[in-house]
């Protein structure tokens, strides 16, 4: 039963809303408005005059290999921490859900790294894997191992795909151990009878019943490799070496706040608009329909 | 298709001991209803003996076989749960062929059984309905589809009508009768529900806290109840309770006399053996139920046919009954020798 609460007057509901409207439009639309609209133009090296060209940044953008090559990195990069981060927290979550007692204890561990900031965990891996200074380098070194991701574009992929998904795992475990407990205990034990051992019935009974919680997962975490981690991406890589760590979000950076190329860089802005749109309505469109009971 | 032992089997949850030593043998393809109110240990009693609870001490044997450590899985058995337990992902005909593709059986054996079973409990309609598009009744059907396809020793059964509306629930418990007649498999049924364990037992347990208070068939616990809980527990209206005044106490020993509403008759006051007024009377038809209330407040029923005169409320009454039928009971319970 919805319950609907009507106000008399107009004063009231209006400055309620006010505020909210307010934000939106300063933050969201004006911003968002002036991308589209200095995506239309070039300006001159010293930003005194822009040249209205139409869609003649798109055009360049959509032809230019290294922007089509940021496009790959992207996918790479947020595949890599949206599966990392999915997974690991799904197998946590999974130990964690056979837990009896003290269940509680590592719940509220595993979800320190959530309140960790994505620089200042970039920052913390950085130190980790630190060429010079770096702990796990240097035990990297001793195994014989010449870890170097200033050099190894892989490496530098890998490093940044880590920081960015371990602080994930721990929204991603919440997530997923709320899902766990959803699942009525009867169907697996009912499993369990049927002949179905652990494994079994984890990839015949409880991973379809989670399902509806992954596919949150996956949008929701795709969202956050493709527009939050420029933290984790400035700190540790600036989105070297030779731009193999040049995720979208950081190509608009470093286009527009490092190579002063505004036009493009606005264009960048807007045809991420777009994705991150299109992955709305992909959330939209399935999630309620991609639930198996 | 197997026996099954219960020896004295405890079961603690922490330090709370929850079932204090119960021993039940079941025969070859017997249907054993355990009966008893909630929290008396009998589901968890059920869950034993399917391996998803632990035996704390003694043991469960099947075949003579001792499986306190061996896995739901390894113990060849079915489970009918109260929720039905279906996999809501998976099509009724999936439901019912997951175990056999689990036992790695044939497909076009799976074919072959799921199809016979379908058509015993009437699903060969629904095989590729999802669990969420069917009634209430269809999936107790499909839950009990999916434990008989598997052919297994013993089936298990909990509380499985206790979901349905009262109707179905009847017809409900003549098809599982004929059915485990049929298929002759080793059946442990739980439930709250005295009506389901009188139809459907070849032999009941009765559970009162913990503990197996009396086992037999269920015409011979009903005549014959061996605690004053059994007594009340099984019949329906219950039995009533007197206490017995030590100046007309025939038996040292007894203090607490059981007469059930059928074998009391109301009459005169100046009859009775003992007087009270009918406050209310429930005509149902077949039967009509007295309600008395005694001098003491204590309420006593009687059940008199439908065709007798119902006396009008409010009128005072005596309550006569025979003295063979009347049960009395030492101050804990156990039933007096006679």
């Amino acid at each position: 039963m919805e319950k609907r609460v009507r106000f008399r007057g107009w004063l009231l509901p209006t400055l309620l809303v006010v505020p909210q409207l307010a934000i939106t439009a300063i933050f969201f639309f004006v911003p968002a408005g002036q991308a589209v609209w200095q995506s239309l133009f070039i300006p001159d090296p010293f930003g005194l005059r822009s040249q209205f060209v139409g869609l003649g940044n798109f055009v360049f953008l959509l032809s230019d290999p290294f922007y089509r090559a940021s496009f790959v990195t992207t996918a790479i990069f947020s595949a890599s921490v949206a599966f990392v981060s999915m997974a690991v927290a799904l197998w946590l979550a999974v130990l964690a859900d056979r837990l009896i007692k003290g269940s509680g204890t590592y719940r509220t561990l595993l979800i320190w790294p959530y309140a960790v900031a994505p620089a200042v965990a970039g920052v913390l891996w950085l130190f980790m894997f630190n060429t010079r200074v770096g702990l796990v380098s240097w035990y990297l070194g001793l195994l014989g191992y010449d870890w170097n991701h200033t050099l190894n574009g892989e490496e530098a992929m890998g490093l940044v795909v880590i920081a960015s998904s371990w602080g994930r795992i721990s929204y991603n475990f919440l997530f997923f151990l709320a899902g766990l407990q959803a699942i009525p205990k009867s169907v697996i034990e009912a499993a369990a009878i049927d002949g179905a051992r652990f494994w079994k019935r984890f990839w015949t009974i409880v991973f379809p019943l989670l399902s509806p919680t992954t596919f949150f997962l996956l949008v929701v975490n795709v969202v956050y490799a493709f527009f939050e981690t420029f933290g984790v991406i400035h700190t540790i890589t600036s989105g070297g070496p030779q731009q193999s760590t040049t995720i979208l979000v950081y190509k608009v950076f470093s286009d527009g706040f490092v190579g002063q190329d505004l036009g493009s860089s606005a264009a960048q802005s807007v045809i991420l608009l777009v994705v991150v749109g299109i992955l709305t309505i992909v959330q939209f469109k399935y999630i309620e329909r991609k639930v198996h009971y | 298709m197997a026996a099954i032992t219960l020896d004295s089997v405890h079961k603690s949850f922490g330090r709370t001991e929850v079932i204090h030593g119960v021993s039940i043998d079941i025969q070859d393809g017997e249907f054993i209803v355990i009966v008893g109110p909630s929290g008396c240990g009998k589901s968890t009693l059920l869950r034993m003996v399917a391996g998803l609870e632990t035996v704390t001490r003694g043991e469960v044997r099947i075949d003579g076989v001792c499986v306190n450590d061996e896995e739901p899985m390894d113990r060849d058995i079915a489970m009918v749960f109260q929720n039905y337990a279906l996999y809501p992902h998976m099509s009724v005909f999936d439901n019912m062929a997951y175990g056999l593709k689990i036992a790695r059986v044939p497909k076009s054996e799976i074919q072959r059984r799921v199809n016979v079973a379908a058509e015993m409990l009437q699903l060969e309609a629904l095989l590729e309905r999802r669990p969420r598009e069917l009634s209430g009744g269809q999936r107790q059907r499909v839950a009990m589809g999916r434990a008989i396809v598997r052919k297994p020793k013993v089936f298990l059964f909990d509380e499985p009508l206790s979901n349905l509306d009262a109707k179905l629930r009847v017809q409900m418990r003549l098809e599982i009768r004929d059915l485990q007649k049929e298929l002759g498999v080793t059946s442990l049924y739980v439930t709250h529900d005295q009506v389901e364990a009188m139809t459907l037992a070849d032999r009941m347990v009765v559970m009162n806290k913990g503990i197996a208070d009396q086992k037999g068939a269920p015409l011979e616990v009903y005549s014959d109840p061996r605690t004053a809980f059994v007594a009340g527990f099984i019949g329906s209206p219950a039995t009533n309770f007197l206490p017995v005044e030590a100046a007309t106490n025939p038996r040292h020993d007894a203090s607490l006399l059981g007469v059930r509403p059928e074998h009391a008759i109301t009459c005169t006051p100046s009859e009775g053996r003992i007087q009270g007024r009918l406050i209310y009377a429930e005509a149902l038809g077949a039967e009509t139920l007295l309600h008395v209330k005694l001098a003491d407040g204590i309420l006593f029923t009687v059940r008199q046919a439908g065709t007798d005169p119902i006396p009008s409320e409010g009128a005072e009454c005596g309550i006569i009954w025979d003295q063979r039928h009347q049960l009395m009971f030492r101050a804990d319970g156990i039933r007096c020798e006679e």
